[in-house]
């Protein structure tokens, strides 16, 4: 019998320094965008990325020169807006395909599925003219209303509903639990982890909404970050560097938020115990 | 509370047939097994009675009141799960006490029923946790909790016991049996276990094929089974079949090849006859070779009694218990007999009626 033994020095060195060269092509940009944050930009602009005048003082003009606060506001409204709504619509239907026998369920469920295969880019020339006939350009609306609901949250959740013991069902029926009850009551607590899953998806995916908003907003009141960041680059004939970087540091911090929240809650075995 | 079934069928759809014409009544207070094969549709009757899968024909009454119609809550009955169907995100409390609170009722009821229910069944100190900190056994007893706390006095299992193992089925046998008693539930119990058919019923109803093969007390079945299946079902181990013939001189007697000879009071009515032996009644000898008409193929102590498998020399293979330990060889020459206790099954494997006593020797 082999006993197992420890790999050889030289394949550890080797193995770490594969994995460090990695990591350092991947972390490099965002590590290089947080460094430029704190440079002051004429030092960027002469290419002295080793500077050691570090300040925050590109943060604190991004706050006060810049409609930052309220680019973050206006992404914030629509990201929340839109998550809330994907969640509700998508379990909703989602419960819809799962529990209620009705006919064409299947058919139904193959159109939906098929929606997904269409990009987005697509649907824009549609989307822009019904949304411009109701009148809806440059405002929060525009940005909600076509992401009220996603085929992808729908399948996602029938998926994680399918998963659940049909005893759960009959004991909730022998209980007497009408529909709208076993759905709050059973059905979301008890996939609270896909719903966490859809919810952050949902909200990254509004928070990095780019091409939708850039044809649909015309003013800093309701334009999204990910599109005030670029307004900030071109807006000024000489680009302050420094600033954009701090302003993107920012923009990218509740992306962070979210997913650590997220890889706080994704914790498996949560569910255990239900049967068996 | 009693349930009347009166000639229920189901049907999936018009070519799968599930159950057939069952007809069967269940007093008030009863402990009562349906028990079968897997597949057999025992689950699916269950399911029928408490409303949560639809019949196709026939009429389901509790206390004579016909419920065909009645959705599953307005049935007042409780339902235990095979696998308990616990609700992972609550507390074993709360579990307990979903039932009475999706029913509306009072709080300080609630809380009544939910601790005095926890405590039969000694979950008192686990309140607080959650089904995944539980084990198996403790499990189970949660899901008997909420049968418990319910004020319905109709209870349906659903082969309870199977995710247990030996050990702690044998105790939760007791306390299920112990609980039913001690509350005067009416009780419905599926299994596939004839252990546990036998140890807990009031009656037994046997479930192959479609078909109920018979309804009866324990003993009323293990003793005067209606035909094949249901002896071969009851009784570890399986009790013996032997293909036997009347024999061409005397009317009287029927063989089994020319090993067994079967001597009756009465006439036999057929040409061709199943009979069946227990294997505990049936008496083994070591003998000479001349004389003997089976041999051993191999032996299993028990402890308290062995099992002999032997092939009688027509190649018909028998089992045998005999109490305590005895010493066969492989292959050793054995005279097999019986004296009593036979039973008697036409070629359709239904039981004939014909007395019990007679003699078999070799």
């Amino acid at each position: 019998m082999d006993i197992i033994t420890k790999p050889k020095l030289s394949r550890r060195i080797w193995d770490y320094a594969l994995l460090t060269i990695l990591a350092v092509v991947v972390l490099a940009p965002f590590l290089i965008g947080l460094w430029t944050s704190f440079l002051p930009t004429m030092q960027i602009a002469k290419g002295n990325f080793l500077s050691t005048q570090v300040s925050f003082q590109n943060y604190i003009d991004a706050f006060t020169q810049t409609p930052i606060l309220r680019y973050l506001g206006n992404s914030l409204v629509i990201s929340t807006a839109t998550m809330i709504a994907q969640l509700i619509f998508c379990s909703m239907s989602a419960y819809a395909f799962v529990f209620l026998k009705f006919k064409g369920r299947k058919f139904l469920f193959g159109l939906f599925l098929a929606t997904m295969m269409l990009p987005f880019e697509a649907e824009i020339i549609p989307n822009f003219q019904t949304v411009k006939a109701l009148g809806l350009l440059n405002t929060y609306s525009v940005m909600v209303i076509p992401f009220l609901t996603s085929a992808f949250g729908v399948f996602m959740l029938r998926q994680s509903f399918m998963q659940m013991p049909i005893e759960l069902k009959e004991a909730a029926d022998i209980e007497g639990l009408g529909h709208f009850q076993f759905y709050w009551k059973m059905v979301l607590p008890y996939n609270r982890i896909p719903l966490m899953t859809l919810g952050a998806y949902s909200f990254l995916g509004a928070w990095n909404q780019y091409l939708w908003p850039m044809l649909t907003t015309f003013s800093n009141d309701f334009r999204p970050v990910q599109n005030g960041l670029r307004q900030l680059q071109s807006e000024e004939t000489f680009n302050d560097w420094g600033m954009i970087q701090a302003t993107a540091a920012i923009v990218v911090i509740p992306t962070l938020i979210v997913l650590f929240i997220g890889q706080h809650y994704f914790k498996s075995g949560v569910n255990e115990g239900a049967v068996k | 509370m009693s349930i009347t079934l009166r000639n229920v069928r189901k049907d999936y759809d018009a070519q799968t047939e599930v159950l057939k014409d069952i007809s069967v009544k269940v007093e008030t207070g009863e402990f009562f097994v349906i028990v079968g094969p897997s597949g057999c549709g025992k689950s699916t009757l269950l399911r029928m009675i408490a409303g949560l899968t639809p019949i196709t024909a026939g009429e389901v009454s509790i206390d004579e009141t016909v419920v065909n119609d009645l959705p599953p809550k307005a049935r007042k009955l409780t339902m235990v799960f095979q696998n308990y169907a616990l609700f992972p995100f609550m507390n074993v409390w709360d579990n307990v006490a979903f039932g009475l609170k999706a029913r509306k009722m009072d709080q300080a009821d609630v809380k009544q029923r939910v601790d005095e229910a926890l405590k039969m069944v000694n979950l008192t100190e686990l309140a607080k946790r959650k089904p995944r900190e539980l084990s198996g056994g403790q499990r189970q007893r949660v899901a008997l909790a909420r049968a418990v706390a319910s004020d319905a006095k109709i209870c349906l299992m659903d082969e309870p016991l199977s995710n247990l193992d030996a050990q702690l089925r044998i105790k939760m046998r007791q306390e299920i049996y112990a609980l039913q008693r001690k509350l005067g539930l009416t009780l419905v119990y599926v299994t596939h276990d004839q252990v546990e058919a036998m140890t807990m019923a009031d009656h037994i109803m046997v479930l192959n094929d479609k078909h109920v093969q018979q309804i009866g007390t324990p003993s009323d079945i293990y003793q005067n089974p209606a035909n094949d299946f249901v002896a071969k079902f009851f009784g570890t181990p399986q009790i013996n079949i032997l293909n036997a013939h009347r024999s061409q001189t005397d009317n009287h007697v029927l063989n089994v090849s020319s090993d067994l000879e079967i001597a009756l009071d009465e006439e036999v009515p057929a040409e061709n006859v199943k009979i069946g032996i227990r294997p505990d009644d049936m008496k083994v000898e070591a003998t000479e070779s001349v004389e003997a008409n089976a041999t051993v193929k191999n032996t299993e102590f028990l402890g308290d009694e062995t099992i002999i498998y032997a092939t009688l020399n027509s190649g018909e293979d028998i089992h045998v218990v005999v109490p305590g330990q005895v010493n066969y060889r492989i292959f050793q020459p054995i005279k097999v007999s019986a004296d009593s206790n036979l039973m008697f099954f036409d070629t359709e494997g239904n039981r004939m009626n014909i007395s019990k006593e007679a003699y078999v020797h070799a």
